[in-house]
């Protein structure tokens, strides 16, 4: 953002690697990101492409083994969360196992914290995201008991507000989540979500299972939390429709990598790289009267073996011989606009050799 | 609810009219002529032929099988045992506390063993201690339980003397029948934990307990644990049921004076009236656990009380909307 | 990219170079490489593999036959010239339990087969066509299910009498209800699947359906369980031999020996000790093959 406020949150050079049987799976690769106070950051990017394993991150959720953060820095707040500490290699590495060991618990005992209290997250499908042997109205109250000082009456009445903030009688309290539809589970899911005040939401794909009706509901609804609650949402989506509709800003992630983040201006209308091109071109538009849509070829390339140069070479309209000689790196085209292309580098560096020239 | 139960327990007639059914054209098929085995080898034909009589067994085949159902549904008549000449369904209810003995037992020990064992290696998944767990299991499913109770005789009996080898009525003869049973049990019930508590720990709702800030403890068992609650009391059933069927062998071999001892006995002897009177008898406990089992799950399951009970109450609700209107 | 370099990093090019030839297969080929990197499901293969080699050269690799009795050396303990020991006619233990591979292995087999082939089409039935015909056949498999599976197979041997072939149809008939549940709940899983119902919107008949869609994707389950009943119906065949029907002395099969040797057990505790430990890694080698084919056919199980 051009106003220099504090970021709630800064991930800087984020790496994960998921190591199978298979192989290693690179999963996220060298992202960095803020998020402002009180701003929806979209998250945009196919299936597979690591926007869930961004966040589980951020959660300190991600499944050890077989993730490992390999490098980076994720703060909130100023506070760092991931672990300064090297893994030890192996079960006999006793020399670094001890420090590693207190290290992680340490870390985990202060996730445990501000889990649900500064960061709450939405799992993707409602359907699955609530427990179904406990009352919805017990999984609300569990959030509050956790995190705060009160009496456990008190906080079932919380969570009985908290069931009408998002729409749902109080009544309700003591029923199944099998007794509820998709929507109204969501609205659960974005309940619990909310029930602490947080400071950040990351929400996974919260529409994707939804039926699109009640999409709409359910993103006004989160939409109309976040500017009472003034909290900040990190939105995952595969859906340019939905950033469009609540996001601030957007980032676009590619095979595990950045491609291109800006506020919704750059992306929707002055996008730079060429996936985000292809994406908004493989959309229908009413405007333009297009007789087919253009689909983006190829697939994605397998995470478990990316090419040494840019990873969206192969599917590339405007790829070039420079393509294939090294990755790309990210660089601001304008304030607030970043894209990790190398023709857009090239040409940007020959305008500026250019007016040097000058 | 009591309608459901209501309704499981009618469904039982069927399936107990079937095993009998079974059991009757056992006897069917069965060689020899029963009258030769009830009265002396040396009885005159007339006697014979008037033993016949008195067993029906010159009436028609339905009629057989009529008398058949109303002697075992109305007097519990089970026939009368070849080798004894004494009622089968006596013989039998005086032998079922001591199978049943330790049947209980066995299960009560082995959920206690099998539960934390089941949960620690799940959550410790791929660790030394879930491969222990996983290789004890493993191997404790798979040995045969008459070798195991004869390795135990060897070590406790024989070569350490500290319990009897053999049935005798006392409290200490009791404890290796017991192990024998349980062994095997928790071996197979640990396994079974361990499974259905990693198919749930991979559960988003699991994830959103996480993302609470949930302790892993409180994760542990009041989300996870709750959630496999369904096949552990599955397994209690099917095991109780499995036991019972399995006090055949360890009966025999620490010859146990309860209906698996009573039936194997009852094959070798070739004592078939005997042998029926235990297939009905198991049968009907084994349904009897079945229903309990199929009952206790609209309880450890809401989503199944209102999938089972919810249909008739819906249906009222459209009959009064169809009468409103 | 990064630029770091950490040990993981290291590794993980190390991997690369290992997986450059990452190429899509087909599920089944998918599996079978799986189940090749699964040690315990080799090492359970090979045991049995083991296995059936012995009981195909039995004859060789005994050192005495089964039958031949040595007054003069009786239930010693394993020495060199009987390394399991002999028993109490002077047989030797060895001989005898390599000899019993050829009675549990293929009997526990064919029992498999025979009850998968039934319960199979029974189950296969039921679940397709669903309605009535699942509920006849499933109103029946209850009423089998009631009578405890070892005491349907006793009572069966007992009016069949003793015999290899009333023992397998004996034990066959225990393992079909088993089967028929499994196989039906296989089949149930996949029928739900969309392209059931697409074949189905095309004209495909219902034999074509079943045998062409249903099986083979269903098959994966199934397998897995007749590899676990195998172990099951080798238990129980030497259940039967120890309680004295099935297979009775001097049959040389492992639950008759040991049926044999408990009467000796306080003096001659290697009469018991041998064939039950031929029986429990016959058993633990299926065992541990039917998990590791659960886990390559299901890897999201891992």
């Amino acid at each position: 953002m051009s106003t220099e406020k504090k970021n709630l949150l800064e991930v800087r050079n984020l790496t994960v690697h998921y190591e199978t049987d298979e192989g290693i799976v690179e999963a996220v690769n060298n992202v960095s990101f803020d998020i402002a106070p009180g701003e929806i950051l979209g998250v945009v990017g196919e299936t597979g492409a690591g926007k869930t394993t961004i966040a589980l991150s951020i959660m300190g959720l991600l499944p050890k083994p077989p993730a490992h953060v390999i490098s980076g820095s994720i703060k909130l707040d100023g506070e760092e969360f991931l672990p300064s500490l090297p893994e030890p290699e192996g079960p006999f590495d006793f020399a670094k196992k001890g420090p590693w060991k207190a290290e992680q618990k340490k870390l985990e005992l202060r996730f445990r914290e501000i889990r649900g209290k500064k960061v709450s997250m939405m799992f993707q499908d409602p359907m699955t995201a609530l427990n179904p042997v406990l009352y919805v109205g017990d999984q609300i109250a569990e959030v509050i008991k956790i995190h705060e000082n009160i009496s456990a009456a008190e906080a079932e009445k919380r969570a009985g507000d908290m069931l009408e903030v998002v729409g749902i009688p109080r009544e309700r309290y003591k029923e199944y989540p099998h007794q509820f539809s998709g929507g109204m589970k969501q609205r659960v899911v974005i309940a619990i979500a909310l029930a602490c005040h947080p400071d950040l939401i990351i929400a996974d794909e919260p529409t994707t299972a939804l039926d699109v009706t009640i999409q709409a509901q359910v993103l006004q609804l989160l939409r109309n939390l976040q500017k009472e609650y003034g909290t900040a949402i990190m939105l995952i989506t595969h859906d340019f429709g939905v950033v469009a509709e609540i996001c601030d800003r957007c980032m676009v992630i590619y095979a595990g990598e950045k491609v291109e983040s800006g506020n919704l201006e750059h992306i929707f209308d002055k996008n730079m790289h060429p996936y985000t091109r292809g994406m908004f071109e493989s959309l229908p538009n009413l405007e333009e009267d297009t007789d087919r849509l253009k689909p983006i070829k190829g697939l994605m390339p397998n995470p478990m073996d990316l090419p040494s140069y840019c990873s969206f070479a192969e599917r590339c309209d405007v790829c070039e011989e420079i393509c294939k000689s090294r990755n790309p790196e990210l660089i601001e085209v304008e304030p607030g606009h970043e894209v990790a292309c190398i023709l857009v580098t090239e040409k940007l560096a020959a305008q500026n050799n250019a007016k040097e020239v000058k | 609810m009591l309608r459901y139960i209501l309704k499981r327990i009618l469904y039982m007639i069927p399936v107990m009219f079937g095993v009998i059914v079974v059991v009757f054209l056992m006897k069917m098929i069965t060689p020899g002529d029963p009258v030769d085995h009830l009265l002396p080898a040396n009885a005159s034909v007339e006697q014979k032929e008037a033993m016949r009589d008195k067993l029906g067994l010159n009436d028609p085949i339905i009629k057989q099988f009529g008398d058949y159902v109303i002697g075992v549904v109305t007097r519990g008549d089970l026939g009368t045992s070849y080798a004894t000449k004494q009622s089968v369904a006596g013989e039998i209810f005086g032998r079922l506390p001591k199978t049943v003995f330790i049947a209980v037992w066995a299960i009560f020990i082995s959920q206690i063993f099998a539960t934390p064992l089941g949960i620690l290696a799940a959550v410790k998944q791929n660790s030394l201690v879930d491969s222990i767990i996983v290789v004890f299991t493993m191997v404790g499913a798979s040995l045969p339980n008459f070798w195991l109770a004869l390795m135990l005789i060897r070590w406790f009996a024989v070569d350490l003397k500290v319990l009897p080898s053999m049935y005798n009525g006392t409290a200490a003869s009791w404890i290796l029948p017991i192990i024998t049973v349980s062994f095997q049990s928790i071996a197979m019930t640990t396994r079974g934990v361990r499974t259905n508590m990693l198919e749930v720990i991979r559960q988003d709702y699991i994830k959103t307990a996480r993302a609470k800030g949930q302790k892993e403890s409180i994760v542990v068992f009041n989300h996870a644990f709750r959630n496999t609650l369904i096949p552990v009391v599955a397994g209690i059933g099917s095991g109780l049921a499995g036991m019972i069927g399995g006090s055949l062998i360890v009966e025999t071999v620490f010859a146990v004076p309860g209906v698996g001892k009573y039936v194997a006995d009852a094959v070798t002897a070739r004592n078939y009236p005997s042998l029926q009177g235990g297939i009905i008898v198991l049968a009907l406990i084994g349904t009897v656990i079945n229903m309990i089992v199929d009952i206790m799950y609209t309880v450890v399951d809401p989503r199944l009380k209102t999938t089972l009970l919810a249909p008739s109450s819906r249906k009222n609700k459209t009959k009064v909307a169809k009468e409103g209107a | 990219m990064s630029k770091i370099t950490t040990p993981a990093m290291v590794k993980l090019s190390k991997k690369i170079e290992k997986n450059a030839n990452v190429t899509s297969n087909t599920p089944g080929r998918e599996a079978l490489k799986r189940l090749r990197k699964n040690k315990t499901a080799m090492a359970g293969l090979i045991i049995i593999l083991i296995m059936f080699i012995v009981a195909i050269l039995a004859p060789v690799i005994a050192p005495y036959t089964y039958t031949e009795q040595d007054y003069t050396a009786t239930m010693q303990g394993p020495s060199a010239a009987h390394i399991f020991g002999t028993d109490n006619l002077g047989r030797d233990l060895f001989s005898r339990c390599v000899y019993g591979t050829r009675y549990s292995l293929p009997i526990g087999i064919i029992c498999t087969v025979i009850g998968l082939l039934c319960g199979g089409a029974l189950g296969l039935c039921a679940a397709y066509f669903g309605g009535k015909v699942d509920m006849v056949i499933m109103r029946i498999i209850d009423v089998i299910q009631a009578i405890p599976s070892i005491l349907l197979c006793i009572a069966l041997v007992a009016i069949l009498g003793n015999g290899m072939w009333q023992l397998i149809v004996a034990i066959a008939a225990g393992s079909i209800e088993g089967m028929t549940k499994n196989v039906r709940a296989a089949v149930f899983m996949v029928r739900s699947n969309e392209y059931v119902n697409s074949s189905k919107s095309i004209g495909v008949s219902d034999a074509n359906i079943m045998v062409r869609h249903l099986l083979p994707n269903a098959v994966g389950m199934i397998v897995i369980n007749a590899v676990g009943a195998v172990s099951g119906a080798i238990l129980s065949i030497s259940s039967l031999s120890y309680i004295g029907v099935g297979l009775v002395a001097p049959t040389p099969e492992w639950g008759a020996i040991l049926s044999e040797g408990k009467t000796y057990m306080s003096v001659a505790p290697h009469m018991v000790l041998f064939p039950g430990l031929m029986i429990a890694i016959t058993v633990v080698a299926f065992n541990l093959f039917g998990n590791g084919l659960r886990d390559a056919l299901d890897p999201r199980l891992k």
